[in-house]
């Protein structure tokens, strides 16, 4: 057992034993939902269906149901997969690089934030595959055989680079993500009364149960998992950013991108988790295992790559200047003076002052203004995508084709039935699966439990 | 052959461990350690092996490595070279910088989702098998010690049964199997 500093804050309050772990974990699971989750799940069931019945007329009509025109060819469609894949960058990053820095906070909240991240990249991996009009060709983004001439996919191509990206992080975020919920289907599992739920807990949990050679193999594949899964939270955000870096764009060929667009993703990300998980603890009275602490260590997380974003906003403005270059200059100035001058400066508000004020002790420990800020975040990351992507557009070279993007109902149903979708994925989790990795919060309850921190001999032996 | 099969419950990872050690030092085997969570430093203790799962998924990377550049060599060098831009694309060394980051997320995919199959395999843990824990508390906040009489002759079951008493057990049982 590992003992940490005492004057460390627990990370779990109140006097738990091992089996008020599992009873407070699975309680949610096998009392009857509340009536606030079956109002919350039919609100976010009618958004969804609303955006999967956008979607169809998008495929039955034609992708001209967009706001897109001849100048402006990219807009909300890959500002939301953006923000999306954005969001789901927290869950690998808490659960694979704080298991590499050993932070134990992270066990309370891996396992949504993961959740959150894998329903994340579903929702965006709808824009690519939609964008493309005719859905059922997706597969023509794949390398195989066929009659075409043996035509090839371009490799040469960061959007090939995305899928591949895209792809393997959805992928291997899963696989991490079951990894761990096995251990905890078997708690389930095993307490179970009513037939059908034993039944379907028996099967997924794959028959688990808990010899040490298993938690011995266990331990390394969540290791050498957390050790793949690190450097491809950064390459899948950087490929995102290649999409745009690479091309000859005014506003978008710079090479700040990769860092800039891998510091956004983590901040909008915890954002993200922020915002779920106040809410979920309360609901569903975690309060003793994701606390105060938690949200602070997030706020810091936030408060950093926040200010990463910032300085990158800055020294993109200023470089645009120091180049030389005028069409690069003027792609700048133009996004804080132009016609969209209140997308610019509402992603500046958002996303340069409010991460500062996370500075103030008092502030980053308030739950409100935490969820406030929260979402104050992921509305400025939203922009910043927007602002990128369409201001560097909407100024061709030619005067003449000059133009501005008008989003239509559709883009706003789409984009707002996979909000809608989202949230059906996660209360559907939230209802089935353990939302805290139970067995391995067990773990650091000896090291870093209230109860066992305030024994008098804590310290004493080991 | 009939075995007898000696389950001893502990409702602490401390005290199992404890009472492993002691157990060891006395010469008994002990056959399995079935926790609702890892308890470190209990593999040396029963003698448990480490994995060499963590090979596996180097080799499973490595393969993943090779064919990313098996294939890519194969499509975008041999096959049907593509002239874009007029960038170089005559052998796989001028062009190999627009190949890193998919030959990077294909070594990850095999060796990630590699290791997880062997994993659950090694395991055999499948979608339907039957759980084969010996109590359901032993995924809640029970820990039980497996003790096999068969590979035990040295101590009867007497004597074992002494050595046990002292180490603060929750719960005794034993089982014939065949």
């Amino acid at each position: 057992m590992q003992k940490e500093a005492a004057i460390r804050e627990p990370l779990i309050l109140g006097h738990k034993t091992y089996h008020d772990i599992t009873e407070d974990v699975c309680r949610p699971i096998e009392d009857k939902a509340p009536k606030m989750w079956y109002i919350l799940f039919g609100i976010a069931l009618v958004i969804g269906l609303y955006g999967v019945g956008a979607i169809c007329y998008l495929l039955g009509t034609g992708v001209g149901v967009w706001g897109l025109n001849k100048t402006i060819g990219w807009a909300w469609d890959i500002t939301n997969f953006v923000w999306w894949v954005g969001i789901g960058h927290a869950g690998t990053l808490i659960s694979a690089v704080l298991l590499l820095f050993r932070q134990k906070w992270r066990m309370a909240i891996n396992r949504s934030a993961e959740a959150m991240t894998i329903f994340a990249v579903f929702m965006a991996g709808t824009f690519p595959l939609i964008h493309m009009g005719r859905l059922w060709v997706g597969y023509w983004t794949l390398p195989l055989p066929n009659q075409f001439g043996s035509l090839w996919v371009n490799f040469n191509s960061p959007l090939l680079w995305d899928v591949f990206a895209i792809s393997t992080y959805l992928s291997v975020s899963l696989v991490f993500w079951y990894i761990g919920l096995i251990p905890d289907f078997a708690t389930i599992r095993d307490r179970a009364k009513k037939p059908v739920s034993k039944k379907m807990y028996s099967i997924l949990s794959f028959g688990w149960s808990g010899r040490a050679k298993h938690w011995n193999r266990f331990e390394l594949v969540s290791l050498v998992l957390a050790g793949l899964a690190t450097p491809l939270v950064f390459s899948v955000h950087s490929i995102v950013s290649f999409d745009f870096a690479t091309s000859v764009i005014p506003g978008w060929h710079t090479t700040i991108f990769p860092p800039y667009f891998v510091a956004g993703a983590v901040f909008s990300g915890f954002a993200m988790v922020q915002t779920l998980l106040l809410v979920m603890r309360k609901a569903m009275k975690l309060e003793a295992y994701i606390h105060t602490k938690h949200v602070e260590y997030m706020n810091i997380v936030i408060m950093v790559t926040g200010s990463i974003v910032g300085t990158a906003y800055i020294t993109e403005l200023f470089i645009s200047w120091y180049s030389g270059v005028e069409y690069e200059a003027y792609a700048f100035l133009n996004r804080a003076t132009g016609p969209y001058w209140w997308a610019y400066w509402s992603m500046m508000t958002c996303n340069v002052i409010s991460p500062q004020l996370m500075w103030i002790r008092k502030l980053r420990r308030s739950l409100l203004f935490t969820f406030f800020i929260s979402i104050v975040v992921n509305i400025g990351m939203w922009f910043e995508r927007y602002v990128i992507i369409v201001t560097s557009l909407h100024r061709d070279y030619l005067p003449s084709a000059w133009s501005m993007h008008f989003p239509t109902h559709i883009d706003i149903a789409v984009y707002i039935g996979t909000i809608g979708l989202f949230f059906v994925f996660f209360l559907l989790f939230a209802r089935y699966f353990p939302v805290l990795a139970l067995n391995e919060v067990k773990t650091i309850l000896k090291g870093s439990g209230q109860s066992y921190k305030e024994l008098p001999d804590y310290h004493e032996h080991h | 052959m009939s075995d007898k099969v000696i389950y001893v419950m502990y409702d602490d990872d401390g005290a199992l461990k404890d009472s492993a050690k002691k157990l060891v030092s006395k010469g008994v085997k002990i056959n399995e350690v079935f926790s609702p969570f890892p308890i470190h430093g209990i593999d040396p203790i029963i003698g448990v092996k480490n994995t060499r799962l963590g090979i596996m998924a180097f080799l499973y990377g490595l393969t993943g490595l090779t064919l990313a550049t098996i294939g890519m060599r194969y499509f975008m060098v041999v096959d049907w070279p593509m002239n874009i831009g007029g960038k170089p694309n005559f052998t796989y060394l001028e062009n190999i910088l627009a190949f890193i980051p998919i030959s990077f997320e294909f070594t990850v995919l095999c060796a990630a989702h590699g290791m997880a199959i062997t994993y659950l395999l090694r395991n055999k843990t499948l979608p339907g098998i039957p759980a084969q824990n010996p109590d359901p508390r032993t995924t809640d906040d029970k820990f039980v010690m497996e003790i096999r009489m068969s590979e035990n002759q040295s101590v009867t079951e007497e004597e074992l049964d002494g050595l046990l008493k002292d180490t603060g057990y929750l719960e005794l049982d034993k089982k014939e199997v065949k």
